[in-house]
């Protein structure tokens, strides 16, 4: 249930936005992350976001997704 | 830092500890985590996992199950529920089988979509089932606090979230699980900050590292508990850097502490643990479903007395164990909550044939 995905803020209206995930737009309420902007990425849990990725960030969850990929095509 | 250097540094600090080490892992998520990535079979034989209490709807009680479906029966009246709740056995029906037999129940993403709900069926109570830690809970507090705004008086939430540190402080407190370290949960963590988990372990004097959901976090964290223990160490540590801070968020838990007040609560497997629980406030009572629905008709409420969910839930049995499992208890005929939710220990052991 504590399931969270990082998502990246396409759009924004107030608290209100539009985030993407894994190539799905959805709602992402900002309320909880006030300085999130368009173009950042930021952590999403229920519709809302609960914490921003800085670049460094987005960068790690990328080498470590890599990582695993690259194990994957290892192993078939 | 890739996964095979993480999965050997691991080896090497388990052959220098010398002795077997239990960590628990005290969310569901990772729980199925573990699992699902196969982390669990690269690990020496020498670290082993044990589910904790992190599941939330694993830990609702029967009872708070019953009064939900006593609110079924009640006219013009909308559930709104996460998925994991509706197999959820209560004493006598689940809300799945309420909800095949007429009752207007919906399985929600978000409890915005239950506040939606009520916006555009005015003369409807809609009744969010409000299950969930700290991540979830301040999610549930916007909804709360815009219905009170925007004067949406027909918007409830049957609340029973709870908070992970007082759970763990009770399990290190009863001392019948003898743990080597905490690996606690990430997301809860975002809200709360790690600090948090400080009391707990200066008390067990044991190690708490937070960690990420990714394979290579829950391995990178389980090579820092080993570390410390290695180094008879006990400090509160953050592999999941990426997403969580000492402290928490400010905003979320701001939002929480004017929409909620902490109660002592009953938890599946351990009782009333002390303010272990979030009530609504009194300022916002008007959405307190507990409060516009009394009188209801709920059975005592009684689980299966060879269910074996609390032990599971304590760490103090590991799945397998319970008689009923994968006999009388499997995913498609549960008896207990562990075997229903997706982030239930039974559900992982079952799914993935582990013994």
């Amino acid at each position: 249930m504590c399931l969270a995905v990082p998502a990246k803020v396409i759009q924004r209206d107030g608290v209100h936005a539009v985030v993407e995930s894994g190539g799905v737009q959805r709602e992402g309420n900002l309320t909880f992350v006030p300085d999130a902007d368009v173009g950042d990425y930021v952590l999403i849990h229920a519709g809302f976001a609960i914490q921003k990725w800085e670049p460094e960030d987005v960068k790690e969850f990328n080498e470590i997704i890599a990582n695993v990929n690259l194990q994957d095509g290892d192993s078939t | 830092m890739n996964m095979e250097t993480s999965v050997k540094n691991i080896q090497t600090l388990t052959h220098e500890i010398g002795r077997p080490v239990v960590f628990m892992e005290v969310c569901g998520t990772h729980t199925v985590s573990a699992f699902r990535t196969g982390l669990r079979s690269l690990l020496p034989d020498a670290v082993t996992l044990l589910s904790g209490p992190g599941c939330p709807v694993c830990v609702t009680p029967t009872g708070y199950l019953d009064t939900a479906i006593a609110i079924t029966k009640k006219q013009r009246t909308i559930i709104a529920t996460f998925g994991d709740m509706l197999r959820v056995p209560g004493t006598e029906s689940s809300l799945e089988r309420e909800k095949a037999l007429g009752a207007d129940i919906r399985m929600v993403y978000s409890p915005t979509d239950a506040l939606k709900m009520a916006k555009e069926t005015p003369n409807t109570s809609v009744v969010f089932l409000g299950v969930g830690f700290e991540t979830t809970t301040p999610a549930v507090a916007w909804t709360i606090k815009e219905a009170m705004d925007k004067h949406i008086e027909n918007y409830f939430v049957l609340c029973a979230h709870k908070t992970v540190p007082e759970a763990m402080m009770t399990l290190v407190s009863a001392g019948d699980v003898n743990l080597d370290g905490f690996l606690c949960p990430g997301h809860v963590s975002v809200i709360t900050g790690s600090d948090v988990y400080g009391p707990v372990c200066a008390k067990a004097k044991i190690p708490c590292v937070v960690a990420g959901f990714e394979a290579l976090d829950m391995a990178r964290g389980i090579e820092m508990l080993a570390q410390q223990v290695a180094e008879h160490r006990a400090e509160v540590e953050v592999e999941y850097t990426r997403s969580v801070t000492p402290k928490g968020n400010a905003e979320a838990q701001r939002l929480c502490s004017e929409v909620f007040e902490k109660c002592d609560t009953q938890w599946r497997g351990f009782g009333v643990i002390p303010q272990s629980g979030l009530r609504i406030s009194d300022t916002y009572a008007s959405t307190d479903a507990s409060i516009a629905f009394q009188n209801l008709t709920v059975p005592a409420p009684k689980d299966h007395s060879a269910c074996r969910c609390g032990d599971v839930l304590r760490g103090a049995c590991i799945p397998p164990g319970c008689p009923l499992f994968g006999k009388a208890c499997t995913p498609s005929t549960p008896v207990g909550a562990c075997m229903v939710s997706s982030e239930g220990a039974c559900a992982a052991y079952h799914k993935y044939g582990a013994s």
